[in-house]
């Protein structure tokens, strides 16, 4: 038994053991839970997939004379953000496209452009333009203001991502015989392709299963600079399926992050084009796991082979809302190329990047062993599996006349 | 020898027969892998041929005295590297497999012998990291 503390004080002495999730598999077919929970103290861990729940809030400062953008409207290279908060304080979420983008009406649509491809500009420095309208006030005159902002300009500039990092995922098969274009890319009809988007055994919290460690309050990698858990992310899930030994087989887990964007890296912020889809953005996001005890060892150390996802049908099933797996693959098999799915060999793609997730999970080992990262204990833990948390739908409600 | 060649058209050249010459004069086998051949403006075709080395440089010769220009493959079609985050994306619309999963390291590679660029990667690329500069 360790505790976090403890880990902190082998950190700040040199002498902690930290090894990235895809050593830890190794390290522990060789040694066996009991000697690797001895010997190894931190696991890194590591995704790069594409995350639409992400955006930034920024400050942008008072112009003279002032103007109340807040309630108005404003564009950033002319995608719209969110004004419904403070006179100069504004939202940019990722999938925000500008209000001239034709969307879907050549299908299926480009998407070049948005607020993902706006905060990879920002963070790598870029001059914003910026366009605002008011209504003007007594107090904030102004009624239109025209410049060009920049991460230099501007008071805060911080990335809130309300969903990433999500416990597994869907494997998206089309069953229908069109193509279709969706957020899991392009999928060929007659279950001709099957996508995913799992870093698999690197993922953050398939590594920390019961969120034993990773609570509101953790200190993580995020687009290449620190950030925090902020809070448990939009539609997490703990109830899902899972194995036995607790392992999600399903869309479990997610967490709210937050962390200081002008620290972070277009590398690790990209702004993406989903064609047909929309505008998303990949996020590099990292964890550092305390190897606690026995069973926090058992966990970091599954492998692909451990990790499953249901295929779902995204050409009539998953649209539709209809709860349906054709059946359950595990990471190994799509990582090899090729799943066989009622019978049929189909071959995979994935649509996170494994090798970015290599590499922030090798990163983030770096900072450690370099005493620049310590853990950090969580405030208050996630909502775990006995929590009582599920998924709510959106029903088309007719409220009762009293 | 086989190779993947790009043909450039100036307006006054569309009119000749040159792929006919190519198998007739030089025993050439060819492949039209795309072509987009336009009366008023300048075209191009992507072949891929196949020969003889002595009948390959001899049908190039050919194709240079008819005033065309002609480029490899890989001139045409790249990878920006420092944009490119090997999400693996364009390997699920590239049906000769010139985009595949190196499953070593996981990354993208580009395989340009197999391309036939048809340019489905530059239109579904999430981060825009592949160009073809076809006109």
């Amino acid at each position: 038994m360790k505790t976090i503390d403890e880990i902190n004080e082998k950190i700040k002495n040199g002498k902690a053991v930290v090894v990235t999730a895809e050593e830890m598999v190794e390290i522990t077919k060789d040694k066996g839970t009991k000697k690797a929970a001895e010997y190894v103290d931190v696991v890194t861990t590591g995704t790069f997939g594409p995350m639409c729940s992400s955006g930034m809030f920024m400050n942008v400062g008072h112009s003279k004379p002032r103007i109340k953008i807040g309630g108005g409207k404003c564009l950033l290279n002319d995608v719209p953000a969110y004004t419904g908060i403070a006179a100069v304080d504004i939202y940019l979420g990722a999938t925000a496209i500008p209000d001239d983008d034709p969307r879907n009406m050549v299908y299926p649509g480009a998407f070049k452009y948005g607020g993902a491809h706006v905060i990879e500009e920002f963070v790598n420095g870029k001059n914003i333009r910026l366009a605002a309208t008011a209504y003007g006030t007594d107090c904030y005159p102004r009624k239109h203001i025209e410049t060009y902002i920049n991460k230099d300009t501007v008071n805060e500039a911080y990335l809130y991502n309300p969903r990433n990092a999500y416990q597994n995922y869907n494997v998206a098969v089309n069953l229908s015989k069109k193509i279709i274009y969706t957020y899991m890319g392009i999928v060929r009809p007659h279950m001709l392709s099957a996508n995913y988007c799992s870093a698999g055994q690197l993922s953050p919290l398939l590594k920390d299963p019961k969120y034993r460690t990773i609570g509101i309050g953790t200190r993580i990698f995020l687009g290449g600079g620190v950030g925090y858990v902020a809070w448990n992310g939009t539609q997490h899930n703990p109830d899902a399926l899972r194995s036995p030994d607790g392992l999600p087989r399903a869309g479990a887990g997610t967490i709210a992050v937050i962390g200081d964007a002008k620290k972070m890296s277009g590398d690790y912020l990209k702004g993406a084009s989903f064609v047909g889809y929309g505008v998303t953005m990949f996020v590099g996001l990292g964890i550092p796991i305390p190897v606690l005890d026995e069973e926090m060892a058992y966990f970091t150390s599954r492998s692909d082979e451990d990790f499953w996802a249901q295929v779902v049908d995204y050409g009539n099933d998953y649209p539709n809302r209809v709860p349906k797996s054709i059946c359950e693959v595990n990471y190994a098999q799509l990582k090899s190329g090729k799943v066989t799915i009622n019978g049929t060999e189909v071959p995979t793609y994935p649509i996170s990047s494994y090798s970015k997730a290599r590499e922030i999970a090798t990163i983030l080992k770096d900072w450690i062993h370099s005493k620049a990262f310590l853990l950090t204990n969580p405030v208050t833990p996630l909502p775990g599996v006995d929590s009582g948390i599920s998924l709510n739908t959106l029903e088309e409600n007719v409220p009762e006349i009293v | 020898m086989k190779k993947r060649i790009i043909i450039r058209f100036k307006r006054k050249t569309i009119d000749k027969p040159i792929v006919y010459r190519l198998a007739k004069d030089y025993d050439l086998i060819f492949a039209i892998l795309r072509a987009s051949v336009f009366p008023r403006a300048d075209s191009m075709m992507v072949l891929e041929i196949e020969g003889t080395d002595e009948n390959f440089q001899k049908g190039i010769e050919y194709l240079k005295d008819m005033n065309l220009d002609i480029e490899p493959i890989e001139q045409d079609i790249n990878r920006d590297e420092s944009r490119c985050v090997h999400c693996g994306v364009c390997t699920s619309v590239c049906a000769p497999e010139a985009m595949y999963i190196n499953r070593e390291d996981m990354k993208v590679e580009f395989d340009y012998e197999k391309c036939v660029a048809c340019e489905l990667c530059v239109k579904v690329c999430p981060v825009k990291a592949m160009n073809v500069s076809f006109e």
